[in-house]
């Protein structure tokens, strides 16, 4: 048999390595406590200007200026692609059930989609806007979903929620509503 | 008495996996030769007593002995009898039981019927598979007892998910496990021959019927899987990229990657570090796989209750095993020599290509389910869905299904691309004819346009290595990879229609409401309840026509089981050749003047059951190739019987003279 020049001998420690990382990722991802707490440089801020089209048949579209009618409001930014956003509905209905009036942005999603999501989960949006290529999640400064942004009744941005809002923070999400309101 | 004599059976099989284990490792030694002779018997009777620990509990559920914690949790007195025994396993604990008795099954398998490897590297093997079952032992009788009674006896059970109760479940999961369970040999072996070091093409033949049996369950299970995803959950999709099926995914495409490498290794003797590591791999992808969904650490639509205590037990087991395996790998594999050389252009070039891309889908996929926790680590909850994957995944099974009709024209060892070069040009004909025929009628997006284009092609393509033939000579494993190739093609189609041509409407109707959807015309003729054993139900009775053609009556319901209290919609689908009817019967909205309205939701999906029959032909040429693998090692084993018989017969002559 002939002897073939050898790929390196590091390379061979390489599966090792990255499943080490893989390990270390997940113990965090164990032990860490659930934090959703993030100062967001966006707070204090105006909403950027956008008019984005109704993404569903039931449902208006929604622009900057339908956030600052005086009443302040959650923007939940969803998309029924995304799994936590399916776990986070329930409460999201929940909150609309206390009297938060909840708008939406759905991100890069289909009618069809959106469609079975929302019957499936349920509505509880006042309107919902199709942002088709992250365009104004970004400019909002979201990078994921869901994401939860608390809009006082000037358009100005209050509150940041990053992730689901599980039920134990639907008092919390309800307090920092009304702290807009204010 | 039943649940503590299987509690007893789980283990009795526990210490008799440590007896394999020590037995088998001691065999290896000068001293312990002696213990060589037990570790087979052993391993067949652990793997019985696995067995009849899930019959016990199997019968527990059929009997709806309530005094059975598990059984109060999950079943239900009024269930029909298949769910009673699909509920064995439709929760973590019976289902980690039955991995256990796969394992166990498979482990008792092997012991019975190999006979081609060296010895030690077979005790080896066997002692590697006890050390991980033990493991499973180790986490079934500690954190996950499925026999624990329960004081006071409850007047009747939780019921199952009824989700879960649907013909599809009832044998899915087995099917899963039974694949990815079955890998755990591919690794076993891993392990035996890097302990050993004996990598070559006896170890490839010897492994390799092991690999293409639990990647044809794995095949089966994943197409069962996706067609039970997109009838039951009422969503028309049929591929969510959810954590639990990349959990089913990864190890197949892992498999899918040893099984051709080991084909090389087997052949020509080369690849043999790789081929090896992907036995580790393939393994650990089921085992990652079930870390990542039974520890809660993703939100997945399957969630399993968690319990964060078994996420830690998991992950100890994955960190013993798999850092183990891949340690033992780093260590020995530089002693494995890589083997036979090939050319650039070779059958064996294309199969290394066909294994970068098919390991770079899987790179892709885990680091797709895994970005939520990187980014959670950072601070930020994100979600990664079809967007990133589709696309993504796309970009590396193109070019592979490309080589993919290349490479089985092509030579081992060397070869020139102009030798083949005329051959391929049919099936690009085709291609360019089905893309232009796709552009035509109007699909504009790039993945389904180029979907389209190229299915006919790997149709084509795939059945060109069967050309100037004779037929009814050609070997059947070549019939394997040509009916398992075709069926890929078959399914691309069926993905790639699905997506550029499905017409979806989503009506309000009143009854006697007329709409179009397609060709199909949909009336709401009525809606009328009805009942079924555990459930209640507002059935829907639409009468549907293709295109002015006969009558037919579909009858999509809106059910609500009691227990536990759940409504779900279940769809009628209506099939031809050419397409799938899909209709859900949705909520009943604000009546205006006295007359209600249904939701209806309907979608007519032209080809879309060529994705699951395209997966069914991708595990019968799975099949097919085991099949002849079988029979060649039969006739083998046969001829060197009879060799060795009239080498007797001679010698006795050579005595008697």
């Amino acid at each position: 048999m002939s002897e073939t020049p050898k790929a390196p001998r590091w390379t061979l420690w390489l599966p090792l390595a990255l499943f080490l990382g893989f390990v270390a990722l997940v113990v965090f991802g164990l032990v860490r406590p659930k934090n959703n707490d993030i100062a967001s440089q966006m707070i204090g801020k105006p909403l950027p200007a956008f008019a984005l089209r109704a993404a569903s048949d039931d449902r208006p579209g929604l622009a900057s200026t339908d956030l600052a009618k005086g009443k302040p409001r959650l923007l939940n930014i969803f998309a029924s692609w995304c799994i936590p956003c399916r776990a986070e509905a329930p409460v999201l209905e929940e909150l609309r059930r206390q009297g938060a009036q909840i708008d939406a942005i759905a991100i890069r999603d289909h009618k069809e989609d959106l469609a079975a999501f929302l019957q499936r989960y349920g509505n509880p949006y006042a309107s919902i806007g199709a942002d088709d290529v992250s365009a104004v999640q970004l400019a909002i400064g979201s990078s994921g979903v869901p994401e939860t942004f608390v809009i006082d009744g000037k358009g100005i941005i209050r509150y940041q929620h990053i992730g689901d809002i599980t039920p134990d923070q639907v008092p919390e999400m309800l307090a920092k509503l009304k702290e807009a309101g204010q | 008495m039943l649940p503590e004599i299987g509690l007893g059976m789980l283990w009795l099989a526990a210490a008799l996996a440590g007896l394999q284990l020590i037995a088998g490792a001691l065999a290896l030694t000068e001293g312990g030769k002696g213990l060589a002779g037990i570790v087979r018997p052993v391993a067949i009777v652990q793997g019985f007593l696995a067995a009849a620990a899930l019959l016990a509990l199997i019968w527990c559920f059929v009997e709806t002995d309530l005094s059975v914690k598990l059984v109060a949790e999950n079943s239900h007195s009024a269930k029909p009898l298949i769910y009673k025994i699909a509920g064995t396993w439709g929760n973590h604990e019976g289902s980690m039981l039955l991995w256990v008795t796969v394992m166990g099954l498979g482990g008792a398998f092997v012991a019975a019927v190999e006979r081609r490897l060296p010895e030690p590297t077979m005790l080896a093997t066997l002692a590697g598979q006890a050390f991980v079952s033990l493991g499973f032992y180790a986490f079934l009788l500690l954190a996950s007892n499925p026999f624990t009674r329960l004081s006071p006896v409850p007047e009747d059970g939780n019921g199952l998910n009824p989700l879960l109760q649907d013909p599809g479940l009832a044998f899915h999961p087995p099917t899963l496990y039974v694949g990815y369970v079955g890998l755990s040999i591919a690794f076993s072996f891993a392990i035996g021959a890097l302990v050993t070091r004996q990598v070559g093409p006896d170890f490839a033949r010897a492994m390799r019927p092991w690999v293409l049996g639990a990647w044809i369950f794995l095949t089966v299970g994943i197409t069962a899987g996706s067609y039970w995803a997109y009838y039951v959950l009422g969503w028309g999709g049929w591929w969510f990229w959810d954590p639990v099926e990349n959990a089913s995914l990864m190890p197949w495409l892992a498999a899918t990657a040893l099984l051709h490498s080991v084909s090389v290794l087997a052949a020509r003797n080369a690849l043999r570090a790789w081929t090896v590591m992907l036995g580790v791999v393939a393994f650990s992808m089921s085992m990652i796989g079930t870390f990542l969904v039974r520890s809660g650490i993703l939100t997945s639509v399957h969630a399993f209750a968690v319990d964060p205590r078994r996420g830690s037990f998991i992950l100890a087991l994955l960190a013993i095993y798999i850092g183990g395996a891949l340690l033992l790998f780093a260590l020995r594999a530089g002693t494995v020599s890589e083997g036979e050389r090939f050319a650039v252009t070779s059958r064996e070039s294309a199969l290394v290509f066909n294994n970068v891309m098919l390991s770079s889908i899987l790179g892709i996929t885990l680091l797709g389910t895994l970005y939520p926790l990187v980014t959670e680590a950072f601070g930020q909850k994100v979600s990664v869905g079809p967007p990133y994957f589709t696309p993504v995944s796309a970009m590396f099974a193109l070019p592979m299904l490309l080589v993919m009709l290349v490479g089985p024209l092509l030579r081992w060892r060397g070869d020139t691309i102009g030798r083949v070069s005329p051959v391929l040009a049919l099936p690009l004909v085709v291609m360019l004819a089905s893309g232009g025929a796709a552009f035509a009628l109007g699909v504009r997006h790039a993945l389904p346009l180029l979907g389209l284009a190229m299915a006919p092609g790997v149709v084509v393509g795939s059945v060109l290595p069967l050309r100037g033939r004779s037929l009814r000579r050609v070997p059947l494993n070549v019939w394997g990879m040509v009916v398992a190739h075709v069926g890929l093609g078959v399914a691309l189609f069926g993905m790639a229609s699905d997506s550029a041509f499905s017409i979806e409407r989503l009506v309000a109707a009143k009854i006697g409401d007329s709409t179009q959807v397609g060709p199909w015309q949909i009336t709401l003729a009525n809606v009328a309840p009805v009942a079924g054993p555990n459930w209640t139900a507002m059935e829907g009775v639409l009468k549907v026509r293709y295109a002015g053609g006969a009558e037919q009556v579909m009858t999509p319901q809106s059910r609500t089981f009691w227990a536990p209290l759940q409504t779900n919609a279940v769809s009628a689908l209506l099939t031809r050749w050419n397409g799938q009817l899909y209709t859900v019967l949705g909520e009943e909205t604000a009546a205006d003047n006295g007359a209600p309205r249904w939701q209806l939701r309907l979608w007519w999906k032209p080809y879309v059951p060529l994705i699951w029959i395209g997966g069914l032909l991708v595990a019968l040429g799975g099949g097919l190739a085991l099949l002849s693998r079988v029979a060649q090692d039969l006739k083998r084993r046969k001829v060197r019987e009879k060799g060795d018989f009239r080498r007797g017969e001679v010698a006795k002559l050579e005595q008697g003279r």
